[in-house]
């Protein structure tokens, strides 16, 4: 196999040591260990003044709220209005929600330590659960306490409710009036959070999200509706392989186009810049690069895939080993032996990558995705020659996101500040990516192969587990692999497989780092997309080959771990496991732990022809179960399921990504084929009450659907789909 | 050139070529009407020309000289209404970049099928890309849209 050249993905983060280090923590760190901290929150020292970091009180009486986590629609923003607003007490009708940034201190990642601002690992309400709620507690106190000292009343007396500061005589104002003498106050030493039968937000089904009028009636500006004055819009040309460069270029005929202003060179390519977005195409079109293809990747799937599976003949990184596998394999009555094959996989939000940036003065201000700001100030300071503090981010909220806009690199931040000071810090610019420059771009869900052998004693007991996996590490090979990477093994490629809870005692696991130099990326709940995959179908194969039914066999193998049992005995009960299915009808159940959250699902599917399972299907209905702590919004909860579910059901019906002679071959959605309303199955989710730390739900419905709907057709057939996406094999 | 959107006419020196997505966009200044994909593949770019949904992603804004082109600033009537109304109860949109695009959709949809099943919500509404996959959402939204207009 080849020695991979990432050198293209990392070349440009030079960073000073401490630059680095908030760098690593950004990403390799708090992604990796986004949840072994479902211990207690510390909330060790001083909080920070509410009204300096995270509550802002107008004296019209909104309350805008600063988030530490970037809403790309899992709806972070609404969990955490719902945090303030229960200790606040605060209207709903007066909130506003916007991004924070630049302060560390204020809006770390509590789920990563705190060491860096970050969204991932859909540990949002995790990180902000205390942090949000005592914010609202002492900016409540404090406005209280205001209102004591302006009325000469004690502050016992003063009612808080509904943004409206009231006292038995008759006094009362808003939190507008009272704010800057609040602003004021003393920071109390300690607030009392409310227990969990006086709240009346946290849980309510009763109080819509904040930005659904906005978003129906396209007055929600994203990063691609910025408008500043005299803002040019720019494209890049990027090369046709990934790790190519450019030799030379001809900028005379785009230059031509009328509109365009500029053609600069930027480290990944030549940038086109215009007065509108249509003349910078045209100029695109127009421009002649000459690229050095010289340190490329020119493989393509079909020998990446080849050169894998031999791979895979050979031991790797050993992730797991518990009792002996192969000795129990070797005793076996029965040895189940599978290969699994997993495209890579582009994340195609809606919004493709963009950016804007210009120069006021001495400050750089960049609006954007900005799911990993300290990184990117950090990484932007450094190209336009300013102190990080002179970095002001702006960040919008984006049209989907699924982990493409939480870059080592700052990749889009780069592109544009790069072009911005290449004209001269002359105009504000807008980068845009058009949908094929998103396609073609990288950073996908890595190509992966995973080998299981599983031996079965006479009984169908699980006698030894051997689990060989080879793909790309997210994370090794760039800047962070000594602070992200354990024994070489990167945590997001095994996570699924090492930890799972079933008990098996004579447990193996292996993983190869496949050297290839097509960028990669984390892709909605990162490597569960393909562990659970494989273990929740070998799992029901393992029920199938013993005679068991594979909701008792998972009992059996979870029975020292309630909270799985319990979601899974919940899933079971709502779709009535164990009833008799109409002809033609399947179902399959998938239980998977990610991101601290457990889900359960169950998938009916109907068979186009009850005769003929080759003729296709059709997905009806999934129940699902999820136990995410706290249920903070429950409808909330029930949209991210629903969201995940659909998302993940695209990616294993029709989604993959294919290269040939080392050029991706699909560039828009006419050949990329995400799921539409069509497919969209009836899905029903059902919450285990929790009081447990809030979990994330962003991401945990996504890896159980493919296994679910994989299971329910081997039902059907006999058969288990590992090779994906099933339309490169099943009727779909 | 001269491009009726709205109700309100603007005179345009563009290139006639240009797609109305980005005369709509960049050089008008409405922005609720979102690029995507650029080939009619995904729906975000959907305004009505003469009540009639079309991608303006694909269509060159002098085809649309002449005609009246309606956005999501500007969508009105007891259709547009109920459907924002039952978007916004719901929770239809998680990031909503998609969502102007399916309300124009949608009301197209309404406009001419009043009582939508399944099916014609399906078949309508298959050209508009969700990718945070709202789609169970935006079905209960025009089955309950259609009823509140009753």
């Amino acid at each position: 196999m080849k020695i991979s050249n990432l050198g293209h993905q990392v070349s440009r983060f030079q960073p000073s040591r401490r630059q680095f280090l908030v760098g690593a923590a950004a990403t390799g760190v708090g992604f990796k260990l986004a949840f072994p901290a479902r211990k207690a929150l510390a909330t060790e020292g001083t909080d920070p003044d509410p009204f300096d970091a995270y509550i802002q009180i107008a004296p019209d009486n909104t309350v805008t709220i600063l988030s530490a986590h970037m809403d790309m629609g899992q709806g972070c923003y609404h969990g955490i209005a719902t945090l303030v607003a229960e200790e606040l007490e605060a209207d709903w009708g007066q909130l506003v929600v916007e991004g924070g940034a630049g302060n560390t201190k204020y809006y770390g990642n509590l789920a990563w330590g705190g060491v860096a601002q970050g969204t991932g690992g859909s540990s949002a309400m995790f990180s902000s659960f205390d942090r949000y709620r005592r914010a609202g507690a002492l900016a409540r106190t404090m406005l209280m306490n205001a209102a004591a000292e302006s009325w000469g009343v004690p502050a016992v007396e003063i009612t808080a409710a509904k943004g409206v500061l009231s006292h038995a005589s008759g006094k009362s104002a808003t939190y507008g009036e009272m704010a800057e003498a609040a602003a004021q106050q003393p920071l109390p030493a300690e607030v009392t959070l409310k227990s969990r039968d006086q709240w009346q937000v946290i849980g309510s089904e009763t109080f819509r999200r904040l930005d659904s009028g906005m978003k129906s009636t396209g007055r929600q500006d994203f990063t691609i509706d910025v408008k500043l004055p005299g803002m040019l819009t720019a494209v890049i040309a990027h090369p046709p392989l990934f790790g190519a460069k450019v030799k030379s270029f001809d900028a005379s005929a785009a230059k031509a186009v009328k509109g365009v202003v500029d053609v600069v060179q930027v480290s990944r390519g030549v940038a086109v810049v215009a007065e509108n977005t249509w003349a910078a195409m045209k100029g695109r079109e127009a421009l002649t690069v000459d690229w050095d293809e010289s340190g490329a990747e020119k493989r393509g799937s079909a020998e990446l895939l080849a050169e894998y599976k031999a791979a895979l003949e050979k031991p790797g990184l050993v992730a797991a080993n518990r009792g002996d596998a192969a000795a129990g394999i070797a005793g076996a009555s029965k040895v189940i032996e599978a290969t699994y094959e997993f495209p890579y996989l582009a994340h195609a939000g809606l919004e493709p990558l963009d950016a804007v940036a210009a120069m006021n003065g001495d400050t750089l201000e960049i609006w954007g995705g900005h799911q990993m700001p300290d990184l990117y100030q950090a990484v932007t300071a450094q190209i336009a020659g300013v102190t990080p503090d002179k970095v002001k981010l702006h960040v919008m909220k984006t049209g989907g996101g699924f982990g493409r806009r939480a870059v080592t690199d700052a990749d889009i931040m780069v592109e544009v500040v790069e072009t911005a000071k290449a004209i001269g810090w002359k105009a504000p610019v807008k980068l845009l990516w058009t949908r094929e420059d998103d396609m073609k771009g990288g950073r996908y869900r890595p190509l992966f192969v995973h080998k299981v052998k599983v031996g079965l004693d006479a009984a169908g007991n699980i006698a030894g587990w051997d689990h060989r996996m080879i793909g790309q590490a997210i994370l090794v090979g760039t800047p962070f692999e000594s602070f992200a990477v354990k024994d070489g093994i990167d945590g997001t490629s095994v996570e699924g497989v090492n930890d799972t809870k079933y008990a098996i005692p004579a447990f193996r696991a292996e993983v190869t780092n496949a050297q290839t130099g097509v960028p990669v990326l984390w892709w909605r709940s990162v490597g569960h997309t393909h562990t659970a995959y494989v273990m929740e179908t070998m799992i029901d194969e393992v029920a199938r080959v013993g005679g068991r039914d594979p909701v008792e066999l998972r009992r059996d193998l979870l029975k020292d771990h309630p909270k799985h049992l319990a979601v899974l005995n919940l899933v079971a009960e709502k779709a009535n496991w164990g009833a008799a299915m109409p002809e033609g009808t399947y179902r399959g159940i998938v239980l998977h732990e990610s991101f601290g959250t457990v889900v359960g699902a169950v998938a009916d599917i109907k068979l186009n022809d009850p005769a003929n399972p080759a003729a296709g299907f059709k997905v009806t209905k999934v129940t699902c179960a999820v136990d995410c702590g706290t249920a903070i919004n429950p409808d909330q909860i029930r949209a991210q399921i629903e969201g995940g579910v659909g998302f993940g059901l695209g990616s294993v019906l029709h989604e993959e990504l294919t290269l040939t002679n080392g050029l991706v071959d699909q560039a828009n959605y006419d050949s990329y084929l995400p799921l539409r309303i069509e497919e969209m199955p009836v899905v029903e989710t059902h919450i285990v009450p929790s009081e447990n730390p809030p979990t994330g739900v962003g991401e945990p419905g996504v890896p159980v659907i493919g296994p679910a709907v994989a299971n329910a057709l081997a039902a059907a057939t006999g058969q288990t789909v590992r090779i994906l996406p099933f339309s490169k094999g099943v009727g779909v | 050139m001269k491009l009726s959107i709205n109700g309100e006419v603007h005179d345009l020196d563009v290139d006639p070529e240009m797609p109305l997505l980005w005369a709509i966009r960049d050089i008008v200044g409405l922005t609720g009407t979102k690029f995507g994909c650029g080939m009619a593949q995904c729906g975000a770019c959907t305004v009505h020309q003469d009540g009639i949904a079309i991608r303006s992603c694909v269509t060159p804004v002098s085809a649309a000289e002449g005609s009246e082109i309606t956005t999501i600033e500007g969508v009105a009537g007891k259709e547009a209404e109920a459907l924002q109304a039952a978007w916004t109860a719901l929770d239809v949109p998680q990031c909503g970049y998609c969502q102007s695009g399916q309300i124009m959709s949608a009301t197209a949809l309404l406009q001419e099928n009043p009582k939508p099943t399944d099916a014609d919500i399906d078949a309508a509404m298959s050209g508009n890309l969700c990718r945070c996959a709202t789609y169970q959402r935006i079905r209960a939204g025009i089955h309950d849209a259609a009823k509140a207009i009753g």
